[in-house]
């Protein structure tokens, strides 16, 4: 802040302060208390007859108003409210912040810390630890996976062990902390309508579910040509691709037949947001136990 | 005759003196402000909004996101904990409104940015309901089936530079072909997905 501008509030909240003052001082009435006799101190005004007696401000309302003057002076002397004054006790609300938060650091020496240094085997068999991982799953990630891990359309089921990306702890860890970025080209173009329809319902075999027995040769034919490439020929998928297995009956998108063939002909898009500069490692390293404490 | 007698019995007097007594707070508080560099410089990085998420800040206004989701992330340890850091008046230097808010029905959005997927910010805002059961967030599917037509995009440019957002002339003159024909859900998802992405800080 610049000397003008802090001279300017400065000047400007002094005479503030000022003018309140003398205006309650300077407006008095007559009658200096209540035991002064009010008959004879009226203001002199009268309208049909009525007077209008002249009496002071209560007591308690004066000595209230003459309170928020003092509490004023006090308040511009310990607290930041002149121009670049800082104030006697050097409060502002940033290190306000900071002091809170140092504390809150002290305080979850015993959680926070202590499990950090544990593995996360470990820490999915610790109910201390898992009671503060179900709280940070459910304010960072239930959004997406839902509240018991079981994931959404287009979110994936944390509780199946059926894992996209690996399950391992270090990938469970890879994926929080890097995020991960799914797609899936689409193939409509490439292969055609016929090509979708006879895929879709190779891929509905896999998993036995109905399917049309009659395209099975076709789709089995375009499967091999396009789809083995990232889900394996045995289409059990592969972690390093994220492609998912698609021969067992879990699905991220659901199994309706035009839910694959959408699938097939127009691709998917997904993505898991990187946490690492969302969240303290901390505590990505309990929400790894507790996604980990999930499915075993 | 006292003092405050003259005051009421002359109107023209007492409404200057109203006048001066109520302005000492904006003189103190909000004159200063429009004047400090703390407030009227942008912070590192800060650039104005492309032309396609100015069209999604204006359906964000639009729709009255603004009633129920602040973007004011206040110095508590409680709010830096859940949202991130707290909100710095160089990142509103561009805000014309500002959408700071008022109101917490929803979460604050101020660092939404990047913290869900987009195509969870599609799931959710064409039925919140999708993907949090227990939300009483209202339904957009309309803005799946409109589609922006960039008539305007040029003008807002325009008038915003005229009140100190610093856009190129190529940014205005590529203003209509970046947002013509694209949903207006494309447009608040990129709006949505750049909030508050410039300051970072690990909760």
């Amino acid at each position: 802040m610049s000397t003008f501008w802090s001279l300017w509030v400065i000047v400007l909240t002094l005479t503030c302060i000022g003018l309140c003052t003398w205006i309650l001082f300077a407006n008095r009435k007559v009658a200096k208390s209540d035991d002064d006799n009010p008959e004879n101190q009226t203001t002199g005004h009268v309208y049909d007859g009525i007077e209008e007696y002249d009496n002071p401000l209560p007591k308690w309302w004066f000595q209230l108003f003459v309170g928020t003057i003092i509490f004023t002076a006090i308040y511009l002397v310990l607290y930041p409210g002149l121009g670049t004054f800082k104030g006697v006790l050097g409060w502002t609300s940033v290190n306000q912040l900071e002091s809170r938060q140092e504390k809150a650091q002290e305080q979850y020496k015993d959680s926070y810390e202590k499990y950090s240094t544990m593995s996360v085997e470990e820490l999915s068999q610790n109910p201390e630890a898992m009671k503060m991982g179900v709280r940070l799953f459910a304010n960072n990630c239930a959004v997406c996976h839902g509240a018991d891990g079981g994931g959404n359309y287009g979110f994936p089921n944390l509780t199946d062990n059926d894992w996209l990306h690996g399950g391992t702890v270090a990938k469970i860890k890879e994926t929080l902390v890097k995020g991960r970025n799914a797609n899936m080209p689409a193939w409509g173009p490439t292969i055609g309508e016929e090509g979708v329809a006879a895929v879709t319902e190779y891929v509905l075999s896999l998993s036995d579910l109905e399917h049309d027995a009659t395209q099975l040769a076709k789709g089995k034919e375009v499967f091999g040509a396009v789809c083995s490439a990232c889900h394996g020929a045995d289409a059990k998928g592969q972690i390093v691709m994220g492609a998912p297995n698609l021969t067992d009956d879990i699905w991220l998108y659901d199994s309706e037949r035009e839910t694959i063939a959408n699938t097939v002909r127009n691709g998917r898009v997904n993505r898991m947001p990187a946490q690492e500069n969302l969240l303290r490692e901390d505590k990505i390293h309990l929400l790894t136990a507790y996604v980990y404490s999930l499915s075993h | 005759m006292k003092n405050h007698d003259i005051v009421e019995k002359n109107i023209g007097l007492m409404s200057v003196l109203v006048v001066v007594a109520i302005s000492f707070g904006a003189l103190v508080e909000i004159v200063p402000q429009f004047f400090l560099p703390e407030t009227t410089e942008p912070i590192a990085g800060l650039m104005p909004l492309p032309a396609l998420e100015l069209e999604g800040r204006d359906i964000y206004i639009r729709e009255g996101c603004h009633v129920c989701h602040t973007q004011m992330i206040r110095p508590l340890r409680a709010e830096v904990e859940r949202y991130g850091h707290y909100s710095v008046a160089g990142e509103s230097v561009y805000e014309h409104p500002f959408l700071w808010g008022s109101k917490r029905t929803g979460p604050d959005l101020a660092r939404v940015g990047k913290r869900y997927s987009d195509e969870w910010h599609k799931a959710h805002l064409y039925d919140p309901r999708s993907v949090v059961p227990l939300s009483n967030m209202p339904a957009f599917p309309w803005l799946f089936e409109n589609k922006l037509s960039g008539e305007y995009t040029a003008k807002k440019m325009k008038a915003l530079r005229s009140v100190g957002v610093p856009y190129t002339d190529e940014d205005i003159a590529g203003a209509k072909h970046a947002v013509e024909g694209k949903t207006e859900i494309d447009a608040l998802v990129v709006y949505l997905q750049q909030l508050g992405t410039l300051l970072t800080h690990k909760r």
